[in-house]
């Protein structure tokens, strides 16, 4: 529930380098996987940030290509605002804020080359893969954007190939291969959203924090040798950015995708794990 | 050949493994996940709350609004995401099953949203809605008079089997399959969900109906132990 | 083998007690030769009455309770006023102290401020409010947190006799003003102060089931205590101590 005085609250805690949950401005809350959500997507993952929670499934389909990439599979990324998710639901076409995110983060994963798209050819010209990324939002509690792209990187990771019937050129729904998704581990990109309130800047915002910003900042960060490359960037929001602003950003970015580079690679390790103790 | 056994073993009265959890999204007033074997369905419920606009209002009695949907990766082949007819028909059944428990009378002028959202499915999805709903509404500080518990029974060839799975739906020998997702309260024992997809020899619905009202029996104790382990 | 058995939750439909030894009370239902529970909740038997103590779901308004509202609209001759749950709530022009002309009512409290206010009178779904009262601490909150929390977990934070609201304040140097519709307005000279005594109210909030929660929010506030909180008095205990 968001007040009058929140933005006042909100505003006096960062000019204080604090959050009113004790974090520093550039902290995340917790962060929690869990992967399999439904085992008849090809690859699925829930990630909580602090309470924010979103799931991500993907499905893979076979279609022809596009006229302009006729050996390239393709890629869909969607997000849904669950209903049950917020008490400020309300019906009708997507908002502007799903479709918003879902194309920051179709953006980012397509501009950085994490997805081998030649390789998801089946044959030239004629039948490709494709596939379907899809966000949905269990509980709205801020910051949906980081939330949603870490779980797409994490549900593409584990996502494995449906069995392909090459004679009848159709998916055995069902039944699954132990092929990964043609994925350049190193090309994976990971996503921080700042947000700016009054003269100050700071990530991962509860969703009465976000509601009082003013301006927010994506910034989709790679490192696929020794240097990092930003694949996308989304300034939302009214707000204005000095140039040292962005560059202080950027920076942080880097920082930051260190941290979540970790994150991912011992989920995925934490994984592994489990799976074979099955 | 005939159905003498079931696919996953199970005997013809025997649920497939069943759980349940409240509180899974903080932000609703009451909210559970139901497990039915492989189908997964949350629920999550916002209310009562006075209904705006104003001359959507019952000034008698409160409303209930129910909506029902799939994931778009709850299935093998993805279903579009948005509304579609099914989920649709899905939701307003849903709505006149849970209607009866709630005491609207006491809530004019109010809504109820009850959402339901099927993350993984393998047949029986209603009913785990419902069953979920009904556990959220209880948690939420509802007033109603007792609780509901739904499961999808079959004839599957000429076997009553208690818990469908998408594998038995899709039987096609014999007398082929039918599915008949029912919901029951837990007190009065009548019935407010009955739906049939299918053909049954009428003198055999008698048999089916028991067969519904013992299983959703045990699928209340799950609910019940579950919304006793509120915090 | 004494063990404090935790009250049972019972659930909707649930039998309560039979034949005629209690007469039905709030959330409870006469069902054939049984009592029902109509809501989930705490089973509470109070003389003759059976009765169910919800908790959770919206906040139920009594009459003398002090609520946290927010200003949701103006009319004519008052104010309309949100304090929570499915009851249209209103503060009457006349029941505020003094003379405010129409002209001056935005001013007084505008859309979108907070009040602290009472309830005077409770119909079947709207409640009057009023500002004429003995109680202290009414009026628009023009500084300060609030915190929104279950209504029914209140009384914890409250606490016997207020022992439990106590802790929060001396921890915290914060005062602290609850609504019983669930939001807890707490203020002071600092944000890391207020902000604490937040963390410890949503500390209380989610612990209030188990056992020993006294001592249990005691060993909270020692352990997450941030270094500008810290007072002459509270250092003079942890001496005492040692």
């Amino acid at each position: 529930m968001v007040y009058k005085i929140t933005r006042k609250n909100v505003l006096e805690a960062v000019n204080k380098e604090k959050r009113l949950d004790g974090r520093g401005l550039l902290e995340h809350r917790p962060i929690e996987v869990n992967f399999g959500v439904s085992n008849k997507a090809e690859g699925s993952v829930s990630v909580k940030f602090g309470k924010t929670e979103v799931v991500c499934g993907i499905k893979m389909g076979v279609q022809e290509p596009y006229t302009d990439h006729e050996n390239e599979g393709t890629m869909t990324t969607s997000m849904e605002l669950l209903p049950l998710s917020s008490p400020d639901f309300e019906y009708g076409a997507p908002s502007i804020g799903a479709v918003e995110t879902a194309r920051i983060i179709d953006r980012g994963i397509r501009e950085s080359g994490f997805i081998e798209f030649e390789k998801l050819c089946i044959k030239d010209g004629e039948k490709v893969w494709s596939i379907f990324i899809d966000l949905a939002i269990i509980n709205d509690d801020g910051n949906l954007i980081d939330a949603g792209a870490l779980a797409a990187i994490l549900a593409l990771m584990s996502a494995r190939f449906p069995e392909y019937d090459e004679k009848k050129e159709k998916i055995k729904f069902g039944e699954f291969t132990d092929k990964k998704l043609p994925l350049n581990a190193d090309k994976m990109p990971l996503t921080t959203t700042f947000f700016k309130l009054g003269e100050k800047i700071f990530i991962d915002p509860t969703r009465e924090e976000e509601e009082v910003t003013e301006g927010r900042l994506t910034i989709e960060v790679s490192k696929p040798e020794k240097e990092e490359m930003i694949n996308a960037m989304q300034k939302g929001g009214e707000a204005v950015f000095s140039t040292e602003e962005v560059e202080k950003m950027v920076d942080e970015s880097t920082k930051i995708f260190k941290k979540l580079n970790s994150l991912v690679n011992e989920e995925l390790k934490k994984a592994k794990k489990e799976a074979k103790e099955k | 050949m005939a159905y003498t056994k079931r696919f996953d073993g199970r005997k013809i009265d025997e649920l497939r493994e069943t759980s349940a959890k409240i509180g899974v999204v903080p932000n609703a007033d009451g909210s559970a996940l139901f497990k039915q074997g492989d189908t997964i369905a949350i629920a999550a419920v916002y209310g009562p709350k006075i209904l705006n606009p104003k001359h959507c209002q019952n000034p008698e009695k409160g409303v209930l609004r129910v909506h029902y949907n799939m994931l778009s990766f709850s299935v093998s082949e993805r279903i579009r995401p948005g509304l579609s007819r099914r989920s649709q028909e899905i939701s307003k059944v849903t709505e006149w099953a849970l209607s009866p428990l709630v005491l609207l009378d006491e809530l004019p002028g109010t809504v109820i949203d009850v959402h339901i959202n099927i993350l993984q499915a393998n047949a029986g999805t209603r009913c785990a809605g419902i069953n979920a709903a009904a556990m959220a509404l209880a948690a939420a500080g509802v007033p109603m008079t007792e609780m509901i518990s739904a499961v999808a029974v079959g004839k599957i060839d000429d076997k009553i089997v208690t818990d469908v799975t998408k594998e038995e739906e899709d039987y096609e020998d014999g007398e082929g399959a039918t599915d008949i997702p029912v919901a029951f309260l837990s007190n009065s024992g009548k019935l407010t969900l009955l739906q049939l997809d299918g053909r049954i020899q009428a003198k055999r619905m008698k048999e089916a109906l028991e067969a519904g009202k013992e299983a959703c029996k045990k699928i209340f104790e799950i609910q019940k132990k579950a919304l006793k382990e509120v915090e | 083998m004494a063990t404090k058995i935790k009250k049972e939750i019972v659930i909707p439909g649930e039998i309560i007690s039979k034949g005629n030894d209690f007469l039905p009370g709030d959330w409870t239902m006469k069902q054939g030769e049984n009592i029902i529970a109509t809501r989930i909740g705490i089973v509470e038997k109070y003389d003759k009455l059976i009765k169910i103590i919800p908790i959770s779901g919206v906040y139920i308004p009594r009459g003398g309770n002090v609520v946290i509202g927010e200003i949701k609209d103006l009319t004519m001759n008052g104010w309309m006023v949100n304090i929570g749950g499915p009851y249209s709530a209103f503060l009457p022009l006349r029941e505020c102290p003094g003379f405010i002309e129409e002209s001056e009512m935005e001013n007084v409290y505008g859309i979108g401020d907070l009040i602290v206010t009472r309830i005077f009178d409770v119909r079947r779904t709207s409640v009057d409010l009023t500002m004429k009262s003995r109680e202290r601490g009414l009026g628009k909150i023009q500084n300060g947190i609030v915190v929104r929390v279950n209504p029914h977990r209140v009384p914890r934070v409250i606490g016997k006799e207020g022992s439990m609201i106590k802790m929060i304040k001396d921890a915290s140097n914060c005062y602290i003003t609850v609504g019983q519709n669930g939001l807890i307005w707490i203020n002071g000279d600092d944000i890391e102060k207020q902000a604490f005594a937040k963390r410890i109210v949503e500390y209380i909030v989610d612990n209030t089931t188990t056992e020993g929660l006294t001592e249990k929010v005691e060993k909270w506030i020692a352990e997450n205590k941030p270094a500008s909180t810290k007072t002459a008095s509270n250092e003079e205990k942890i001496e005492v101590k040692e």
